[in-house]
């Protein structure tokens, strides 16, 4: 993805510019990062930093203001781990998946909402860090280390028994599984993020005013979905990790 | 780049996310048809299913991306240019 390059076409249109794939490079030693991804991410983790802040500074037994907010999302958070993980074990995934679920979140809006374009960068431009391909492959492969550990944890080493659950034959398709969960985690949220920002680039290319609107709406309803379906899918991943197939039918009514 | 290269990029990103499209159109049909057939069974249950249909479709959607992902891997990076 590093040499994305642009479409010329679009260049020469004067009101409005797509950019894909340039990047605002930084120097770390031998290592090139993608500048403009650190600068929105910083934002977005200032952003969720001040508002816990806000949230737990003088915390009242009846809440108000952002306590209430930051309630109403830990709330959300939990019951989501708990459908999917089970009343047991849930607690301890509650930090894990909500971290995940509101980075995603926010970074998605923030790539809607805040016009980044007024911030001029040398080379590249401000978007939501989503849609980076490094950002989702990390945190996919967070969430496959994630499962695993919950997996090696929970059982020991007779985390392998469930590669051959509940037939033998099944052991390829787990192995492959494990390769195509980080890698259809990370395309999915990519690959959505990216193609809101670039059908609403395009519509404001062809029109500038109003006519993007309902697309960005749109967007805007979309981010969250997927934010909500990383966090669903990394909880139901871990779940599944510990799920207990010496009691057939236990572990399955808890996910319902 | 090499103007047959190019054509070829072209036609193949745009099959890529055509035919792609195809098969979670029809699936997303049928789960929206499934969900509104259980509503109406089931008016109370509907929060529910609302809930699993948006989730589902969002899971059928990931097939079209992954497409729309190799056309623009295609367009904007392509590694035969």
């Amino acid at each position: 993805m590093d040499t994305l390059h642009l479409l010329d076409t679009f260049n020469l249109l004067p009101f409005a510019e797509l950019e894909v794939g340039h990047h605002l490079y930084w120097h770390l030693g031998n290592l090139k990062v993608h500048g403009q991804v650190f600068i929105t991410s910083w934002f977005v983790i200032a952003v969720l930093i001040l508002a816990s802040l806000a949230a737990t500074r003088s915390i009242q037994r009846i809440p108000t203001g952002m306590q209430n907010l930051m309630e109403y999302a830990l709330e959300f958070i939990r019951d989501l781990a708990r459908t999917q993980i089970g009343e047991k074990e849930y607690r301890a995934w509650v930090p894990f998946v909500g971290t995940l679920f509101l980075f995603i979140f926010l970074s998605n809006w923030s790539g809607a909402l805040i016009p980044w374009r007024i911030i001029k960068l040398p080379e590249g431009e401000l978007a939501a860090p989503t849609s980076d391909i490094n950002t989702t492959v990390a945190f996919a492969l967070l969430t496959s280390l994630a499962y695993f550990y919950a997996g090696f944890k929970k059982k020991g080493l007779g985390y392998f028994g469930n590669y051959v659950q509940p037939e033998p034959i099944m052991l390829p398709f787990k192995i492959i599984e494990d390769f195509t969960k980080p890698l259809s985690l990370s395309f999915r949220l990519f690959g959505n993020i990216l193609a809101d920002e670039l059908v609403v680039a395009v519509l404001v290319l062809l029109v500038p005013l109003f006519v993007p609107l309902p697309v960005m709406v749109l967007g805007l309803f979309t981010s969250a979905i997927q934010a909500l379906i990383f966090a669903t899918l990394a909880s139901a991943y871990i779940g599944e990790a510990m799920e207990d197939h010496g009691h057939e039918g236990e572990g399955h009514e808890e996910h319902s | 780049m090499d103007p047959i290269v190019a054509a070829a990029s072209v036609l193949a990103a745009a099959l890529a996310v055509g035919l792609a499209s195809i098969g979670p159109g029809i699936g997303q049909g049928n789960a929206a048809a499934q969900a509104v057939e259980g509503i109406a069974r089931q008016p109370e249950a509907e929060g529910k299913i609302r809930g699993t249909l948006l989730l589902s479709l969002a899971f059928m959607e990931a097939l079209t991306i992954y497409g729309l992902v190799v056309a623009l891997v295609l367009l904007f990076a392509n590694p035969f240019a």
